[in-house]
């Protein structure tokens, strides 16, 4: 424990940073690059987790666990928002018979 | 001051509430209910001024400050402040009453005749199916016109300005079905416009120049300007005054003006609202007195106005047409005192004016009423056996004008002369000419009306006793409407001059050193000159039992004068055709040509701009997220790299 | 203890490509799992206990189970992998390398990222979130049930089975009217 403790800030925060960064841009490429509604959902939760990465790390690194509950709330945002996309998803698949996205293309006018 | 407040409030805000109520129920109100509500109030408005004008003791102020003074002494107007109205960095404009002599006495001429043309309109408007709409509009031009004489700055009066304006339009087209009304309204509508165009302007140059619109602020402020700047304000509202008192070159309204019902023509277009021009020059006399080259202006534009419309009088055959012009050449007789900077004689004729224009506008409705709408002097005559109390009355108000003394008449229409000679001799003649021809035109009109024998076909009757009445107060008005301002020369000691001092700075200049002598030949020449005019009338026009030849039949110069010096004509030529003209091709080159494929082009290429950016809405939502990425990429490196 | 980090950094790195490059749905999610384990490593690297904690719960024990079973439901696999054209993949990776250097141009840029001088190693401990979670936001903490409430609600109406409504005449009702629906289609322009 004491060792774990003593080893914050060690790493410099600008890794977390980049890190972060590197996680969001993957997931944001992610839902571009894939047709598969299910994985795009998922490459959300990547991007869900780098911000709440680097929110955990700011608020480490300052100490002030107002961000720590930030992160606490995202998450709730992020289970109920799964829970209604994959409900939307089961429809979907139900009813058109496919997951891919771009059946998905009458949102137009 | 509590009860002058009150006071101030009420005058307009009777008849206001009066034009409010009658408007809002003028389906429930029936038969007379809507002409006595609106009567009503009218009166008490006039007893309210009534109780401020003896409140309000500003006589005994003046003596005891010693008489002819430079300047009025302090305590002579009183504001009354409603609300702040408008606050726009350094303009301030309150919503305030200037209660003096000058508003006082402008205050009771229309609320006074108001009241008696109100009593008048209940019998004259009887059978009209929109009485009530008639009584709305008539209380709302006496609200109107109560704003314009009360405001403490340009900006109230000027909103009584532009809502008698208003009023005047409505009343003039309130007959709407007949066209050449319609015609006649906008016509004074557009002319005013005209008028009303300089008085913004020169509004607007005060304000820049001053910082002000508050008159005492003004005029406070007024000494520290350089005559052009004055010039330049004055002349801007005097060109305001034309256009609301019918002068040259914007005379050729009010004539058509009589379109509207007798009332209204005895109200709005010979007893107040055509004297606002006379008003705004008294209110602003400070400056008028400053700028001589505007007062040569006013002066001359009154004489020819004057001299002009009094010949067109002669060959006019309506009965109202007659009086239209007549009116027009006694408001030009006013300009030209206030051109003489003799504004306290200026008031007094519009206050004497009033009462005998007024008397023979009503006396003429009296007629029109007991002929059932004939308004041709050819085809009337021999009314005086018929018609008893109208006969007499508008024989009194005849005479009024034709300045006979002692009436009213006289003495106001002499004091204007005797300015004039003052001046120059031939001015004086020129005046003289104008009170001739009128007194010419007036009793033609007398004699072919009520005298010779009877050439209409319409059973002649006499009018109800609410119309009567008022003739008949009307007419005492014009006999004893001299005392109100009585020369020093029969032993008075001109009351009214006295009492406007203590409102206008330039009253207080016009001291004459006339000798007695001097006056008493002037009047005595006046009056000689004035019966042997009548007696001339009188062999002409009384025996008539013909018809007078039309207009084309005249001889040339006379028919010249009968087409009202083709002025109609004139302006039609110089303005109407050229404006006519340049929309014409402004519409065939510029609309056709250039606006039309402008914006025929446009919707055109914005309908192929429309097809082309549709394509971007797919439907394809991976291409939408592809979209979204690449905004916030350029959105991010504008914001890091761009700042 | 740094180099745990990078081990870690490596291992989120990867796996989240593994995301998104697997063709099969399956891998996917274990590949994404596998992500966030990491990410709770990280978080106990921040000695953020609480947030490790409810994240392996949250996270990997309800959200991805949940991507599971769904996958699991409706049979995908790889041979029902709908696929991109190679254009649109290019298109899609340089807009993320895009992205990703927009971004840290962005930190070269100067945006200052230092620690705090004043530090408490107990910033993530349960102590200090739970005093900071019932005591500042208290108020959002429970207006995120009435949220849950809502796509709870919203989830089932969804997943239900969608057959046409009754008929007013199963239903018990006698018409009085003719129904007004039916009629927008019609009139209805596009």
């Amino acid at each position: 424990m004491d060792g774990i403790i003593t080893a914050i800030r060690v790493v410099p925060l600008l890794d977390y940073v980049v890190l972060s960064f590197i996680l969001f841009s993957i997931g944001m490429a992610g839902v571009m690059f894939r047709r598969n509604t299910i994985i795009i959902l998922m490459c959300l939760e990547l991007m869900f987790n780098s911000v709440n990465l680097l929110l955990a790390a700011f608020s480490a690194y300052h100490s002030d666990p107002g961000g720590q509950v930030f992160v606490f709330f995202i998450m709730l945002v992020a289970a109920a928002e799964v829970t209604v996309g994959l409900a939307i998803l089961v429809m979907m698949k139900r009813n058109v018979d496919s997951v891919d996205i771009n059946q998905l293309n009458r949102l137009k006018w | 001051m509590v009860t002058t407040n009150l006071l101030a409030t009420l005058v307009p805000g009777l008849p206001l509430f009066g034009a409010v109520v009658i408007a809002a129920m003028r389906r429930q109100l029936k038969g007379n209910a809507a002409g006595m509500l609106g009567t009503t109030m009218v009166v008490a408005s006039f007893v309210c001024s009534l109780l401020l004008f003896l409140d309000h003791d500003v006589v005994s102020v003046m003596h005891e400050a010693g008489l002819h003074q430079e300047h009025p002494p302090e305590g002579a107007s009183h504001i009354v402040t409603l609300f702040d109205w408008i606050s726009i960095g350094n303009m301030h404009i309150p919503f305030a009453f200037q209660i003096d002599a000058l508003s006082l006495t402008m205050m009771l001429i229309v609320t006074g005749i108001g009241s008696l043309i109100h009593l008048y309109s209940i019998g004259y408007m009887h059978d009209d199916a929109r009485v009530s709409t008639f009584f709305a509009q008539i209380n709302l031009f006496t609200f109107a016109m109560l704003l314009l004489v009360m405001g403490a700055n340009f900006v109230v009066t000027f909103i009584g300005w532009e809502g008698v304006g208003l009023c005047s339009y409505l009343l003039i087209g309130f007959w709407y079905t007949t066209p050449a009304y319609n015609y006649a309204a906008r016509k004074a509508f557009v002319m005013n416009r005209i008028g009303d165009v300089g008085f913004v302007l020169g509004l607007a140059m005060i304000f820049h120049l001053t910082g002000t619109l508050t008159y005492t602020e003004v005029f406070e402020k007024a000494g520290s300007l350089s005559t052009p700047v004055l010039t330049g304000i004055t002349l801007l509202l005097f060109i305001g005054a034309i256009g609301k008192s019918a002068q040259l070159p914007l005379f050729t309204w009010l004539p058509d003006a009589m379109a509207g019902p007798t009332p209204v023509s005895a109200l709005i277009h010979a007893a107040t609202m055509v004297t606002a021009g006379i008003f705004l020059i008294v209110r602003s006399s400070v400056l008028f007195s400053l700028a001589p080259i505007t007062q040569d202006v006013v002066l001359y534009t009154g004489l020819i106005t004057a001299l002009l419309t009094a010949s067109i009088g002669v060959f006019q055959n309506d009965i109202k047409k007659v009086l239209a012009y007549s009116t027009v050449s006694q408001l030009g007789l006013m300009f030209v005192a206030l051109g003489l900077g003799a504004y306290s004689s200026a008031m007094f004729h519009v206050t004497t004016h009033a009462f005998f224009k007024a008397l023979l506008f009503l006396g003429a409705g009296s007629v029109i009423h007991a002929l059932g709408g004939e308004q041709d002097i050819r085809k009337m005559g021999g009314l005086k056996g018929v018609t008893k109390i109208t006969y007499v009355t508008f024989l009194i108000g005849t005479l009024a004008i034709a300045g006979i003394p002692p009436l009213s008449g006289f003495f106001s229409k002499d004091a204007i002369m005797l300015a004039a000679y003052e001046r120059s001799p031939l001015l004086f003649a020129a005046t003289m000419l104008v009170s001739l021809l009128t007194c010419f035109y007036m009793f033609r009109l007398l004699f072919l009306t009520f005298f010779g024998t009877y050439r209409g076909k319409a059973h002649a009757h006499e009018s109800p006793l609410t119309m009567t009445l008022p003739l008949m107060v009307l007419a005492v008005l014009s006999v004893i409407g001299g005392l109100l301002n009585l020369p020093h020369i029969v032993g008075g000691h001109e009351p009214m001059k006295e009492y406007l001092a203590t409102a206008a700075d330039g009253i207080n200049g016009e001291n004459s050193d006339m000798s007695a002598n001097t006056e008493w030949m002037l009047m005595g020449l006046t009056t000689v000159l004035i019966l042997s005019v009548i007696v001339l009338a009188y062999n002409r026009f009384a025996k008539k039992t013909t018809l007078d030849p039309e207009a084309d039949d005249l001889p040339l110069f006379s028919r010249l004068i009968a087409r009202k010096w083709m002025l109609d004509e004139l302006y039609s030529a110089l303005i109407e055709k050229p404006y006519g003209w340049f929309s014409n091709t402004f519409f065939s080159v510029g609309e056709r040509k250039l606006m039309v494929p402008l914006m025929e082009n446009t919707g055109r290429w914005t309908q192929k701009a429309g097809k082309a950016m549709r394509m971007l809405q797919s439907g394809n939502m991976s291409f939408y997220l592809f979209g979204m990425v690449v905004g916030i990429i350029v959105f991010l490196a504008i914001t890091l790299y761009g700042g | 203890m740094q180099y745990l980090f990078y081990f870690f950094a490596a291992v989120s790195i990867i796996s989240a490509l593994f995301v998104v490059a697997s063709k099969n749905p399956i891998n996917s999610v274990i590949a994404l799992i596998v992500c966030f384990l990491s990410i709770a490593g990280h978080y106990i690297l921040l000695n953020a206990q609480f947030l490790a904690v409810v994240h392996i719960i949250v996270y990997t024990g309800a959200i991805m189970v949940l991507f599971l079973f769904v996958i699991m439901l409706l049979n995908l696999n790889k041979s029902t992998e709908p696929q991109k054209s190679l254009m649109t993949r290019i298109a899609a990776v340089t807009a993320g390398a895009l992205f990703l250097f927009t971004l840290l141009g962005a930190l070269r840029m100067g945006v200052n990222i230092t620690a705090a001088h004043e530090f408490n190693a107990g910033t993530g401990l349960v102590k200090s979130v739970g005093k900071s979670l019932f005591g500042e936001f208290l108020l959002p903490f429970e207006v995120s049930s009435v949220l849950f409430l809502a796509a709870m609600v919203g989830a089932m109406m969804l997943g239900q089975k969608t057959s046409p409504p009754p008929s007013p005449e199963e239903r018990g009702f006698t018409p009085s009217r003719p129904s007004p629906v039916g009629k927008g289609p019609e009139n209805a322009t596009m």
